[in-house]
């Protein structure tokens, strides 16, 4: 399928969890809410029109401070990046940023029939310290370590995920380093001087 | 006869021993390479045969700090690593030295996060810095020169001047 006939696929059968869609340079974006995560992976994976046995990455990014600095010169003036022009017909190929605080975001790819999908979930309010979202440890077994990496740099929490800790950081590091309230001059040395 | 006359010939025998100690040491290096980053390949290209460091008597690294005199840290040491590095460091018998192979172990380098150490130190004393992002082979012979140079003026003892403390940031 291509982008557009995915997110009509998709759409069509879960017109409650779908929230927008958006589709840029053949990549086709489905934004769910949280709830129906598991059901929609569910399909994605065993559906014979789907068959995506692939979960290629799965990251997470904070708008908490989306808007409030200035684009870089080189975007603000090209018009590439800011405003793609809409490939599917009376589509905004990108709606902005979300409600929520953070998006979990999940690349799917079918090795059966080349094609791809990403899913997006919006988690988290601005306030919220810990937001969780369903684990899809149980579908992709690769899901793990991606999950963990996720609550190590975000602290976003999987339900349901086997054994989530720390991946990459140390465990006495304390808060989430990618997340946009972490200050960048932040030093949590185990050993030696402050620096 | 004076008492400087005494112990004149003994002094003399003492200074002679301490070059000739220090001859020795400093072409008998036997390294252990601390390779975390892409450094290491500069590292590997100075080691090999064009540019050849077994000239200079470096040329068998050791792969147990307790066999190694040099410490080389090549490539960036984030804050997660620094414990090892401080536990192989300290595994080392004395005398040992220090060599900060590239910008990340010198300062950090272009890394300025969460995650990198601000030079290795921060953490132990460092003889010779070799900076470069990577360092040439060029540089890191003339490192090793200069390291040689070091360890000859050493005293025999192996005793080394304590390591200016570093200015704490914020």
């Amino acid at each position: 399928m291509n982008a557009s006939s995915l997110i009509q696929a998709v759409s069509s059968r879960f017109p409650a969890a779908v929230k927008a869609s958006h589709s840029y340079r053949g990549d086709a974006t489905v934004i769910i809410s949280g709830e129906f995560l598991l059901d929609v992976a569910r399909t994605l994976k065993e559906d014979p029109a789907f068959q995506m046995n692939f979960l290629m990455d799965l990251t997470a990014v904070d708008f908490s401070t989306f808007g409030t600095k200035p684009s870089p010169a080189f975007f603000a003036s090209s018009g590439i990046a800011v405003s793609p022009a809409p490939e599917i017909p009376d589509q905004d190929p990108w709606p902005g940023p979300p409600a929520a605080r953070f998006v979990v975001v999940y690349h799917f790819f079918s090795l059966a029939l080349k094609h791809r999908l990403r899913l997006e979930v919006p988690v988290g309010e601005v306030g919220e310290a810990e937001p969780e979202v369903d684990s899809l440890t149980s579908l992709w077994a690769g899901a793990d370590w991606f999950e963990r990496e996720v609550w190590d740099m975000f602290g976003i929490r999987f339900r349901g995920h086997p054994n989530l800790k720390r991946i990459l950081m140390y465990e006495e590091f304390v808060g989430h380093p990618l997340r946009k309230d972490y200050p960048v001059n932040k030093r949590q040395p185990l050993i030696g001087p402050l620096n | 006869m004076s008492g400087l006359d005494v112990f004149g010939e003994a002094g003399f025998l003492t200074s002679r021993l301490d070059e000739a100690l220090g001859w020795a040491r400093k072409y008998s290096i036997f390294q252990y390479p601390f390779v975390t980053a892409c450094c290491g390949m500069e590292y590997m290209a100075t080691a090999c045969s064009h540019y050849d460091v077994d000239r200079f008597g470096a040329g068998l690294p050791r792969f147990s700090p307790r066999q190694a005199d040099v410490l080389f840290v090549v490539g960036t040491i984030s804050h997660k690593m620094g414990p090892v590095l401080k536990r192989i460091y300290d595994q080392m018998a004395e005398p040992k030295w220090v060599v900060s192979f590239g910008v990340c172990t010198c300062t950090g380098g272009f890394y300025d996060n969460y995650a990198t150490m601000m030079g290795i130190d921060t953490i132990m004393p460092v003889d010779v810095y070799i900076p470069g992002c990577p360092p040439r082979p060029e540089y890191v012979l003339d490192g090793l020169l200069k390291l040689q140079a070091k360890i000859q003026a050493q005293h025999a003892s192996g005793a080394r001047p304590a390591p200016e403390p570093r200015p704490e940031f914020k």
